[in-house]
Order: C-alpha cells, then structure tokens, then sequence
C-alpha cells in the first residue's frame, strides 16, 4: 500500500498548486475546444444564454457608451481647438471608439455582469452538488453549462460592442451636434473616413476573443468553485479579477498585432 | 454474519454491485481503507456509520463521480474504473443517485427538472411520452400537484422525494440514496422510508442506502454495514450487527436511537 503521508512534492506545495491549477486550465480550454464542435449543440440552451447575456449588459452598455461618447469628445474638443483641426474631431472619436474604446468597454462591463454572473451561478450549482447531479444522470456537465455559456458570450459580446460603438458615436454627435451645425450623416461619414477594414476586423476579432475570455474564466472559476457560499463569491469575484486582468493584456497583444499586420 | 474481508465470489447474475478491497485518499486523509460490499440484486444494503466519515465517498466512487486509488468496483457486471465515458454514462442511466441536499436543479420548475434527464438520455421519446412519465413518477412520490413550483418553494421532505422522482423516471435498476432522512423530522423520515421501501417493491431496484439514521436503517435495511475507520466493520440484517460487544458498534446504537 503508498504510504500517502510520506508524498513529496515536486518543487514546493505552492508552486507545485500553482503549476496543477494552470494546468487544469489549460485542460479546461482544450475542453472547450474539442466538445464545441461535437454534437450535441444545446441550440436552445445558447439562445437562452445570449439574452440571458444581452438582457444583463445592455442597460449598462447603453448608458456608459453614450456617456463615454460625449466626455470623450468633450474633453477632445479643446486640444483640437489650440492647432484649429476641431473638423477632425469626428474622426478622432471614430478611431478611438471604434479601435479601442467599444470593444474595451463593453468587455470590462461584461466582465464585471457577465463573468461573474456565470461564475457565481456555476459555483453555486457545484456547491449544491447541481453539476454532479447532471453527470449520474449521464448529461455532459461541460457541455451543457460551460460550451453553451461560451459560445453565447462569443456571440453576444461583438454584438454588444457593436451596439457600445453606435450608442458612442451617437452620445459623440449629439455634443458635436450642440456646438455646431453638422449633420448626422456627414458626423458619420467623417467618422468612418479614417477608418480601414483592418481596423473593423480587428474590432470585431477583438471582441470575439474577449467574449471568449469572459466565458471561459467565469465557467473556469464557477466549475471548480469549492468550499461552500464562500467559494461561490470567491468564484464570482475571482472571474471578474481574472478576466479584466487578461482583457487588458489580450489588448495589448492585439493591438501589436494589428500594427505588424498594417506596417507588412 | 458475513467477513468483509472474504468478497464474495462475482455472480454477475444475481448481484448488482461488487466491492472488492477499495481504498481511497484526500490528501493525507484515508478515508476508504479496504472495503470489501456485495449487493445482492432487488436488495436494500443500508450503510450505517457516522457523519463524515467517508460513506458518501463510497456511492461516489460506484457512480464514477470519484476514482478509487484502489481497488474494484463491478456495476451490473461491468468494472466501473475501465468503463469508456460513453460506457460509464450508459451505466450511469441504470443506476439513480439521490443527493443529501437534493440536488434539484435550482433554476427550472419541478416539471422541467423531471424532463430534463429524459430530454438529454431519451431522444426518441415525444413530448407527450415525456409528459406521461413526468406525471406517473411525480404520483408514485405523491407530489404530482407540485410540478409548477420552483425548488425553492418545496419543503425538505418535498425536496427529497423530487430528487428521488428525478433519478426514478430514468427506471435505474440500482438507487443509491446519500443521508435520505438527513435533516427532516421523524414523520417525514418515516415517510421517505415508506418510499424508499415501495421504490424497491414498484421499481424493483437494488439499493445503497447511506445514512447515519439508525431508523431509517432498520425500517429499510434487508442488510446493515457497519462503516467504522474506513471499512465496514460487521454486515448482517439489522439485529445482528447490533448483537455485538464491539464497543464501538454498541455506542453508536446506545447514543443514537434507544438509550
């Protein structure tokens, strides 16, 4: 019989913990990608968590964009002003929201909504032995509760940041509006003038994969919740922490990237 | 009375379960330390120890829900440890497992906790098929008026029954109950006791039956193991492993039911 008490660790209990828990994530994200494409595709359960989703970040969204859109221009205005280029100000505001600021944005709020709805939710159905309940009753947990929470956050979240760049623009037009006489259509055409398809698609990869981020993390933390209510919010809080901590470095990247690609 | 430490030999025919010489660990703590349990086919086994003491790490392994560090487990003739995932989930549908805290799936209605395992395991069936079923299993547990509230609004007694409904619309020929009467007064335990008898009589299902409830062991047990450190110290009907001078065993009978 292995004497259990007589186990060494392999560096020390902390680094080895630490080493086992990226690994167990790693797992966790090839998981996702092996069973997201293997039937069966729960279609109604994914619908349900896109509104789900929707429903829980777009008042938020709504509010925080349009506000964004307005201080942003606001505070542009006056430096625009000093070398007499305030006519690309629509432009300016166009990059910055459209480039950065919508995807980012929407991110961070549903990351804060979202990510930790989801991993509260599944921590608690760990907790109260939810999740092993499916499993004897021959139901794929990880397919059923964390590939359609996923899919669905990779969905809603570029539709979502779509919505953050149209409500921003608008809360930007609506203070240019208040200054000068400018039309809707020429506010947008100016807008979009600077903007390239490589500047869209980045966008919109970069959306995808912060709703990627957001699915996995709060599945992640919530699917391996331990040790009660306590573990539960600790869960929720850890997947909100966890994904912006990665949102911001996904940011960095992408943006790298896009740059590379642009100067090739 | 029967050695746990001789298994009995494996008649795949007439036995439901075989545990053969099972061990398992968390971290430094030895919870299962060679146990030894057969089951035999259409018989209630009650589990008898204390609280915390591993019972339920038993019926956990039996399910695949833990692996044993050692050990074997033979499940309706198949070794759950070398089962295929495909092969363990069609085992797992022939064997229901009723949790101590019900497990109720918190954010559908009774009915939609019912039909839910029959939605994922049984494709072909129709709509109304599912109906007829969710309606037959909820009768049989006497709570068929409760199929559009929420969990939250059932008591624990309610609870239970659900939790057992849910895992007998899949017909299981083996129930598997963790702390059926924890937590409930005496006439709701003995209410639950009352449905884990007619279960085996309706479904004829061979049980496992966890608890640290002496009541419900004696009004449900065909057979009683005593589970002490790890393994199970004395197995036989109900007064004989009472009949003992073990101190242990006699304690626990003294302190926990007639003092």
């Amino acid at each position: 019989m292995i004497n259990i008490r007589t186990k060494k660790y392999v560096i020390s209990k902390v680094l080895d913990a630490f080493f086992i828990s990226v690994n167990r994530a790693y797992l966790f994200v090839i998981q996702f990608f092996k069973q997201v494409l293997v039937p069966p595709f729960h279609f109604s359960e994914i619908v349900n968590q896109c509104f789900e989703i929707g429903l829980r970040a777009l008042s938020l969204i709504t509010l925080t964009g349009f506000i964004i859109g307005i201080v942003f221009t606001k505070q542009s205005r006056p430096s625009l002003e000093d070398f007499g280029a305030t006519s690309w100000l629509p432009s300016l505001i166009g990059i910055a929201i459209v480039k950065a600021l919508g995807p980012l944005v929407t991110a961070l709020i549903c990351a804060g909504k979202v990510g930790s709805g989801i991993g509260a939710e599944l921590g608690s159905m760990r907790v109260t032995e939810q999740i092993d309940a499916m499993e004897v009753s021959a139901i794929n947990p990880f397919k059923y509760l964390v590939v359609t929470r996923v899919t669905a956050t990779m969905i809603t979240i570029p539709i979502l940041s779509f919505y953050c760049i149209v409500v921003g623009l608008l809360g930007s037009y609506v203070n240019v509006r208040a200054e000068e006489a400018t039309s809707f259509i020429a506010f947008f055409q100016s807008a979009f003038s600077t903007l390239h398809f490589l500047d869209l698609s980045t966008s919109v990869v970069k959306a995808l994969i912060f709703g990627f981020t957001i699915g996995i993390v709060g599945s992640y933390k919530g699917f391996y919740a331990t040790k009660g209510t306590q573990g539960v919010g600790k869960a929720a809080n850890q997947a909100v922490v966890m994904a912006m901590f990665l949102i911001f470095i996904e940011e960095v990247v992408i943006v790298q990237v896009s740059n590379w690609i642009r100067y090739f | 009375m029967e050695n746990q430490n001789i298994p009995h030999v494996i008649s795949h025919d007439e036995q439901a379960i075989v545990i053969k010489d099972l061990y398992k660990s968390f971290d430094d703590l030895e919870v299962l330390k060679g146990v030894n349990l057969t089951v035999d086919k259409g018989e209630n086994v009650v589990v008898l120890g204390k609280s915390g003491s591993g019972k339920s790490v038993l019926i956990k392994i039996i399910v695949g829900l833990l692996k044993a560090d050692r050990g074997e487990v033979t499940v309706l003739g198949q070794q759950v440890a070398t089962l295929t995932d495909k092969e363990l989930n069609a085992l797992r549908l022939r064997v229901g497992f009723s949790f101590q805290s019900s497990a109720l799936y918190d954010s559908m209605n009774i009915r939609q906790n019912l039909e839910f395992p029959l939605k994922m395991n049984r494709k072909t069936m129709s709509r109304r098929e599912i109906i007829k079923a969710v309606d037959e299993v909820l009768e049989d547990v006497g709570l068929r008026d409760k199929m559009n509230q929420m969990p939250s609004d059932l008591s624990g007694g309610q609870r239970k029954r659900i939790g057992i409904a849910r895992t007998l619309i899949l017909r299981p020929e083996i129930m598997l109950y963790d702390e059926p009467t924890a937590g409930l007064d005496p006439i709701t335990s003995y209410e639950i006791n009352k449905l884990i008898n007619e279960v085996q009589q309706l479904y004829n299902t061979s049980s496992i039956i966890i608890t640290h409830d002496l009541t419900c062991a004696k009004e449900t047990a065909d057979r009683v193991a005593m589970f002490v450190e790890g393994r199970f110290t004395r197995i036989g009907k109900f007064e004989e492993v009472f009949n003992t001078d073990d101190e242990q065993v006699r304690s626990f009978y003294n302190y926990n039911f007639i003092q």
